[in-house]
């Protein structure tokens, strides 16, 4: 049933998730008429002045300076504040303008809630609200990467390393102009030909920084790998079996720790040994190396169910505390909706 | 049974299994009591044992899609850092790093701090991209794959970076990680290389049963996912506020272990239920025959 749900689009689902949304919208609609509202958010600006100065090697040093200080500079930048400290400042002073609503941050606020439960709703199915949002996620993450690219590493490793005075005067004031290095040459070179990838004709020449890359990562993970896995690792497996305390005691715990670890180091790499048939004693051993397995695969599944469990503890926590006002864990607000609805209740219940 | 059984039902129940504990936390303000495991406590020794004024190289190895599970730890790093007067130096091998490097700062440093100066007391010193090329670079030359701060300001000018030349110079280094380039690569390039070096990592839930294997050796302490968070909050919070009440910024890995605990109770059930159907149903199918 549910993966004919799943997987098939129908009229009658498409009626279904306008009377779901339509749901959704109409629950928001009463919370945010309840109380103080809710989804806002508040911003304060906060203006500070530097002082520019050229030093000996010609870098420019950027000091914070007292307001009104003679030819400094002042960057205003705007600070998100809380509906609590809002409405501190306009009971101190009406009208005040210092914290102030935000109405792009705030239509930021409620995209980022649309878009979160656009993404749970694919629990109930594929959904044009779903596929809206994942294409909004792919595109943005694609645009990201793209510029991170080339601020992160076209222009600092390459062209400031081709053409220092240029990259100085355009982007980076404290770049040095005697950084000229044409060793940077190779790796534009390198990446030209990997460009050749793109045509139907020059593929075979973008073999060749593929080789490089792939050589240049297999050299560096071999030596750390053989290192911190094998040599590492290895050694930490020498305990001794019978362990004995600081003060010269026995160790029953450490002791039996210790039996776990090299018996089922040993007992895994036996179920791994393939040259030999897992008969006697080394089928013994192999089947308890499956147990050992079985408990890392099940202690591994564990830490990815709370680790998963974490991240939608944190999304309901946007949709609860940011979006909704719901609760006010962190006093940012001063007034809780749960709990003032709660304090009403049992304030009824004590009348009663 | 599993004809019958809409696995959408299953979904209601884990939503409501995180949604209510979450609230009824809003509401009462109460959590669940943390003992420490021995990686926890081992990340809080090695940073109590650091003699005030030591620099701390601490890496933002995480993005906002990890924020739920390593920006409570992170958090608490810092609170403990800034506590016992130590010096962070923050860099980042995620590109959303240095971001997420800037709200703890914004957080904990300039909410509760305010008289520690960047660039003196701490510095940000921002994302470099290269992966395990950062780290090897590192080993040998740290100004050269981080010359300048986050604003600019080369490090040469910082007081806190006076005689770092090279990672091993810092006495401890922390990683918070959630994947590639992270704890591991860590391990593999500073940690195997760096034999004095101290280092902490804090790594998301899927990340964790991969990083156990270097603790105690290659890794002198660990949080292992929102459980490790919340028990580091409990240590630090007990060192410094005592018998005060913390702050609700440092409780938010506490505030999400009810959901953990509700959460990984509605999925027991659901194993042995799933497994109770599924051998009443074969034993049924094996008398039928």
């Amino acid at each position: 049933m549910s993966d004919a749900i799943m997987n098939e689009a129908s009229p009658q689902q498409g009626k279904w998730w306008i009377g779901l949304f339509l749901a959704i919208a109409v629950l928001v609609a009463i919370r945010a008429s309840i109380g103080e509202g809710m989804g806002r958010a508040y911003v304060q600006t906060d203006s500070t002045s530097y002082s520019s100065a050229t030093g000996d090697d010609g870098r420019v040093m950027w000091t914070a300076v007292a307001d009104g200080t003679a030819g400094s500079v002042t960057i205003e930048r705007v600070l998100f504040a809380s509906a609590g400290e809002y409405r501190a400042a306009e009971a101190a002073t009406p009208g005040q303008q210092a914290i102030r609503i935000s109405w792009d941050r705030t239509l930021g606020l409620w995209l980022a809630a649309f878009f979160t439960l656009a993404i749970f709703s694919f629990l109930m199915g594929d959904n044009p609200a779903y596929k809206f949002t994942e294409s909004i996620v792919i595109g943005v993450s694609a645009g990201y990467w793209m510029v991170v690219g080339f601020w992160a590493m076209l222009v600092p490793k390459l062209v400031a390393q081709l053409a220092p005075s240029m990259v100085k005067a355009w982007c980076m004031p404290n770049l040095d102009v005697s950084a000229f290095n044409p060793v940077a040459l190779i790796p534009l070179g390198l990446g030209i030909m990997l460009l050749s990838q793109l045509t139907p004709l020059g593929r075979h020449i973008g073999r060749w920084p593929l080789a490089f890359v792939i050589g240049t990562f297999a050299g560096l993970k071999m030596i750390s790998h053989v290192e911190s896995d094998i040599i590492e690792q290895a050694r930490a497996t020498m305990i001794p079996l019978v362990a004995f305390g600081d003060d010269g005691s026995f160790a029953p715990w450490d002791s039996v720790r210790n039996i776990l670890i090299v018996g089922g180091v040993l007992c895994t790499l036996a179920y791994f040994v393939f040259s030999v048939e897992h008969k006697g004693a080394v089928g013994r051993a192999a089947r308890v190396g499956v147990w050992f397995l079985m408990i890392t695969f099940g202690s591994a599944f564990g830490f990815t169910v709370m680790g998963r469990i974490a991240l939608l503890a944190a999304r309901f926590e946007f949709l609860f505390i940011d979006w909704l006002w719901l609760i006010d864990p962190k006093g940012q607000r001063m007034v809780a909706t749960v709990s003032a609805i709660a304090g009403s209740c049992s304030a009824i219940l004590n009348a009663i | 049974m599993s004809g019958t059984l809409d696995r959408r039902w299953i979904y209601l129940g884990m939503m409501l299994a995180v949604a209510l504990p979450i609230l009824w936390n809003g509401v009462t303000g109460k959590t669940f009591p943390e003992s420490p495991t021995p990686p926890s406590q081992a990340c809080f020794d090695a940073i109590e044992a650091l003699p005030e004024g030591s620099r701390v190289l601490m890496s933002f190895d995480y993005d906002p899609a990890s924020e739920g599970e390593l920006s409570p730890m992170a958090t608490s790093l810092m609170r403990h850092l800034m506590h016992k007067r130590l010096k962070p130096v923050v860099i980042a091998l995620w590109p959303l790093g240095p971001t997420k490097a800037e709200e703890t700062i914004a957080n904990v440093i300039k909410g509760d701090f305010p008289d520690r100066v960047s660039g003196k007391d701490f510095v940000n010193l921002g994302f470099q991209t290269g992966g395990e090329g950062v780290l090897k670079v590192i080993g040998t030359d740290f100004r050269k794959q981080f010359p300048l701060d986050r604003s600019g300001t080369p490090v040469d000018r910082l007081p806190i970076m006076e005689g770092i030349t090279k990672v091993g110079d810092f006495p401890l280094v922390i990683t918070i990680s959630a994947g590639y380039p992270g704890g591991k690569e860590w391990v593999q390039y500073v940690s195997s290389a760096n034999p004095g070096l101290v280092l902490l990592a804090g790594v998301t839930g899927v990340q964790a049963s991969q990083i156990y294997s270097y603790y105690p050796g290659q890794l002198r302490g660990m949080l292992a996912a929102i459980k490790g968070a919340a028990e580091y909050e409990a240590l630090v919070s007990a060192a410094i506020d005592g018998d005060r009440v913390t702050p609700p910024l440092y409780t938010e890995a506490r505030r999400r272990m009810a959901p953990q605990l509700f959460g990984h109770l509605l999925l027991i059930a659901l194993i042995i239920i799933g497994n109770a159907v599924y051998f009443s149903q074969r034993g049924r199918k094996a008398v039928a025959q």
